[in-house]
């Protein structure tokens, strides 16, 4: 009797190794005295070292561990996407207080651990590995959010965002369960072989199956109507790790939304494409609108997010090779607009009593122009003003809508940048221009530690490199890729194509 | 060196953060200075019986989207770019002579402006027209939410600029997707390519036409401001720093106008004659709503700002009575009302400094001891009312002639504009120059260097009205080209050859005519009903 010892591509698998390792490396460097500031720079070095063998492997697509994951270039664009917010955030933890309370080993371990799930998710090819990588990214994301310990919103985000992350966990799970049921596989091909073969395309069974799928991942990447937690878990979040989930969760949800339904679903496409559409319009109206009135930042970038996954889905829809490449054009280019507002949120909740209130922005342009000129620049490349690369991630999206015969939909985009100019413009106003009235008495800042739930205040935040210099980069990244978008599409067009 | 025109100003403005914050100003003036003198070489290098662009430049910007960097100037621009140069040494020189706020910032944005607006004038590729008109905006919003002025009982500056920034964007958005739109279906599923003069060879079909069509105009007609879509102008112009309105009002509503003729009637000819009596009516509704406001109006800068309607409406009938004479005019018109427009506005400035308000009830008396300044005012005066003799006199006489040969019905109403211009703008000289002087105001000579400024702009002036030929001789194959590619060619064939017959008609030959085919048609309008029966 022969057996064969399974072929481990350990090349290809060296990624996820590299990230398993460093995050038990910096769980354990907590308890050696020598080491136990060092979970930082250790944070740097296994995230650095995962982009650098993630870059190893581009252009070279492989199927690994029997088909459960597949590592090829919309997965490697889209981890690195992922380590590169993961990165920022590790900037902007320093000195965080969530990081003191938590444990700094633990709390950089728990990034890491949810890095490593996203890594997976971007790779997943199987029900079974699609389902455990997006608990892995989960799960630590949960108790990451309640980091904040002294803060009663910061426990109540973390709870919050477990109640709901399970009940999209659960409806995803549920769903999968369907399809599984109608084609008897788990394998992402062999579900569309076998729906097709077993002549279940349009059949009821089926349908529930997807709209089940669509509504779980809906949950993890913010579109409306499934969108409730966004802004409560967002404010709440101690704010590297809000600025992690905005950008790295949402990468890797839309990666994987984009691999189950054009590998699993493709021949199904006709079914879903009309229902996505309904969700990335409704999603744009409602993060547009809902982020209107709101005075605290975070919730606002929390429903700019709402929306802009409603424009990134739109990427989706027309279920073309443009389509995905201008969604992985558009969430690179999300990273660089994001992170820099949320550099910039860091800096001010350190140095001021208002929080992330917009009132810790006001006059910022005069008092602090390092910190004003990447905020700026994110506010305008998020609504998508030329010359950042906003207005070409929108440029690309629309491109591909109208091939796609979904010219409706990009006119919903237009419309819905519209009405985002009225909220962050009034960010910029607030940097920029006179107030629109004095503080009222009644709202002065509340004096540090004179409420217990206030974080301390450093007055030179606005200043430390690490928090600057992110901010700086961030903003450079936005605008160079607007000015200079060829690599980039480059980039995407590699990612999307992987695909087809 | 179309690449030098378009980037001086930027590169000026990006290295005057480096300047001493006594010198920007300066140093932002001689930016635009240099702007200009590329402008002049490129005008004196321009010839115009050459076919097609010159000046060009290629290059590939995002292959994989199929935008290209693509630059050029033909006989529709060539005077835009000129005026544009001409009018931000004004408004820049003027600020300059003023002490800003943040004056880095100040005169970064003022020729990042400049950059921005000169893109969308020589820009050839649809792509990067629409970037370049949106990011006209991006300035314009610092400048006037930042160093605009907030009105009592009314919004703020910010909240103005918000209000001006959302029109305008709801126009230019729709825009970017009625673009992508025209090359996708252009393309038809080979290569997609946004050069204009490409599209322009294979015209998509005419249902598509039809609401790519409203999608540009939207975006045009909000910036003239055309009336009804007019809601931001008031608001804005009240709240903008003044210097910078010179720059805003005399340039960038041209862009709008200039947006017809380089994209919607090559790219869109049987839409334009679809709705050429839409858009005819929305003009004469410009020309007559514009009006009426103008001489109801007390604050200056909306007398302005009204007028500005009016005379867009004015080059708007001229672009669309689609006939050669018309757009020659139009194209005429707004070099002439940027360069009135801008003057009035710096004056403006001056009369608000010397009386501390910018209300007609207000002021008066100001000629007593400032007979230079009134002088030049009334020589603006003069102009804006298209008094005979002067380049605006012979640019409404162009459209009107157009007009009158099209649509004679629309010309008629048109007509009334020419004489509620004279009762507005005589008004505002008459109320601000003359009657009493008021105790309040400081009545005193413009200083040499605002002089040094309003002199060289009112010279531009009196230049263009001995010599409007300098530009129709220019302009005139490019204009006929483009209403041809609408029209059909046989029309305007027979059109430049009955121009042919004077192509070396001076201004007083061209007044003289004019006033006698005035004086026909203010005679008999009822005689020529009669002979058209």
């Amino acid at each position: 009797m022969n057996f064969d010892a399974p072929v481990i591509d350990y090349a290809a698998l060296s990624p996820v190794i590299a990230l398993t390792v460093g995050v038990c490396v910096v769980l354990l460097s907590a308890v050696f005295e020598p080491v136990r500031r060092s979970a930082p720079l250790l944070s740097f070095l296994t995230l650095g070292v995962t982009a650098g063998l993630l870059i190893w492997n581009w252009n070279e697509p492989v199927t690994l561990v029997s088909g459960a994951l597949r590592l090829d270039d919309l997965a490697i664009a889209i981890s690195l996407i992922a380590i590169a917010a993961a990165t920022f955030a590790v900037f902007l933890s320093i000195r965080e207080p969530a990081t003191e309370q938590a444990g700094s080993g633990e709390y950089h371990a728990l990034l890491l651990g949810s890095v490593l799930g996203m890594v997976l998710l971007a790779q997943a090819q199987n029900l079974v590995s699609f389902f455990v990588a997006i608990e892995t990214l989960s799960i630590p994301l949960y108790i990451l959010c309640a980091t904040n310990m002294v803060r009663e919103r910061s426990l109540e985000s973390g709870l919050k965002y477990l109640i709901v992350g399970s009940l999209g966990s659960a409806t995803l799970l549920y769903g999968m369960a369907f399809l599984y049921g109608g084609s008897g596989s788990t394998d992402f091909g062999r579900i569309a072989n076998g729906i097709d073969k077993a002549g279940l395309i349009g059949d009821p069974l089926v349908l529930v199956g997807i709209a089940l799928v669509a509504v779980g991942l809906a949950f993890k990447t913010s579109i409306a109507p499934f969108h409730q937690w966004t802004p409560d878990v967002y404010e709440g979040a101690p704010t590297p790790i809000t600025s992690f989930m905005a950008v790295a969760t949402k990468a890797v949800a839309f990666a994987v939304f984009v691999r189950f339904f054009l590998v699993a679903l493709g021949g199904e496409a006709g079914d879903w494409q009309p229902a996505l559409a309904v969700l990335a319009a409704v999603s744009i109206v409602v993060g547009n609108v809902g982020a209107l009135g709101q005075d605290s930042l975070k919730r606002l970038l929390g429903y700019s997010g709402i929306a802009q996954a409603g424009y990134i889905l739109a990427g989706l829809v027309v279920a073309s090779e443009a389509g995905v490449s201008a969604l992985v054009f558009y969430l690179a280019g999300y990273l660089f607009m994001n992170l820099a507002a949320f550099s910039v949120i860091v800096a001010r909740e350190r140095e001021t009593a208002f929080g992330d209130d917009i009132r810790a922005v006001r006059g910022l342009g005069a008092e602090r122009p390092l910190l004003a000129w990447p905020m700026t620049i994110s506010m305008l490349a998020l609504a998508g003003l030329p010359a950042t690369v906003g207005f070409i991630g929108k440029l690309y999206l629309i491109e591909a809508l109208v091939e796609g015969d979904y010219t409706w939909l990009a006119v919903f985009i237009a419309v819905g940048t519209m009405i985002s100019l009225a909220y962050y413009l009034r960010v910029v106003a607030a940097m920029w221009m006179r107030p629109e009235e004095e503080a009222a008495p009644g709202a002065a800042p509340a004096i540090a530690g004179a409420s217990p739930e206030a974080d301390p205040i450093d007055p030179d935040a606005g200043r430390r490199l690490y928090l600057v210099g992110p901010a700086l980069l961030a903003a450079a990244g936005a605008v160079f890729f607007g000015i200079v978008p060829q690599p980039l599409v480059e980039f995407a067009e590699h990612a999307g194509s992987s695909l087809f | 060196m179309i690449n030098s025109l378009l980037w001086t100003p930027v590169i000026f403005g990006l290295a005057g953060l480096a300047v001493p914050k006594r010198m920007v100003g300066w140093w932002a003036a001689l930016g635009t200075a240099v702007t200009l003198g590329i402008a002049i070489a490129m005008l004196a290098g321009f010839d115009s019986g050459a076919p097609g662009l010159q000046d060009t430049y290629d290059a590939s910007w995002i292959p994989g989207l199929g935008v290209r960097y693509s630059l050029g100037i033909d006989g529709l621009n060539v005077f835009l770019v000129l005026l544009t140069a001409v009018v931000w040494l004004g408004g820049t020189a003027f600020a300059a002579l003023r002490e800003q706020e943040r004056p880095h910032l100040f005169f970064l944005m003022m020729l990042v402006g400049e950059t921005a607006t000169l893109g969308a004038f020589v820009a050839q590729d649809l792509l990067l027209f629409v970037l370049f008109f949106d990011l006209m905006l991006v300035p314009f919003y610092f400048l006037f939410g930042g160093w605009g002025s907030d009105r009592e009982g009314g919004p703020t500056a910010s909240a103005a600029t918000l209000k001006m920034i959302v029109y305008t964007l709801i126009g230019s958005l729709l825009m970017l997707v009625a673009a992508i739109a025209t090359a996708i279906i252009a393309a038809d599923g080979g290569q997609i390519s946004f050069s204009i003069a490409e599209l322009a060879q294979h015209p998509i079909g005419e249902g598509s036409q039809r609401w790519i069509f409203w999608f540009f105009a939207a975006a045009f007609l909000v910036k003239m401001p055309a009336f009804l879509l007019h809601g931001w102008m008031p608001d804005a112009y009240r709240a903008a720093p003044l210097p910078v309105l010179a720059v805003f009002s005399g340039v960038l509503a041209k862009v709008g106008a200039y947006g017809f003729l380089r994209v919607v009637l090559p790219l869109f000819p049987d839409a334009t004659i679809e709705f050429q009596e839409v858009v005819l009516v929305i003009a004469l509704a410009s020309i007559l709503y514009g009006s009426v406001m103008a001489f109801t109006q007390t604050n200056v800068r909306l007398i302005g700002g009204y007028s500005s309607v009016a005379q867009l409406g004015f080059i708007t009938a001229g672009i669309f009575a689609l006939r050669a004479d018309g757009a020659d005019g139009a194209v005429l018109q707004m070099v002439n009302h940027g360069l009135v427009v801008a003057p009035l506005f710096i004056i403006v400035a001056i009369l608000a400094e010397r009386s501390g308000s910018e209300d007609l009830r207000e002021m008066g008396g100001m000629a007593m001891r400032a007979p230079v300044l009134a002088a030049l005012f009334l020589i603006v005066t003069l102009a804006t009312l298209a008094m005979p003799g002067s380049a605006n006199f012979v640019g409404e006489f162009y459209i009107l002639n157009g007009l009158f040969q099209e649509k004679i019905v629309f010309a008629f109403v048109a007509i009334s504009g020419v004489a509620m211009s004279a009762y507005y703008a005589l008004r505002l000289y008459q109320r601000t120059m003359h009657n009493r002087t008021r105790d309040s105001l400081a009545s005193r000579e413009i200083s040499w260097q605002d002089g040094a400024v309003l002199v060289p702009l009112v010279l531009c002036i009196l230049g263009l009205a001995l010599y409007p030929q300098l530009i129709l001789e220019r302009t005139n194959r490019s204009v006929s080209e483009t209403v041809a590619a609408v029209k059909g060619p046989s029309e305007v064939a027979s059109k430049s050859h009955a121009r042919g017959a004077k192509p070396s008609a001076l201004e007083c030959a061209a007044a003289a005519r004019c006033s006698s085919d005035l004086e026909t048609t203010s005679n008999g309008p009822s005689s020529e009903k009669a002979a058209r029966q």
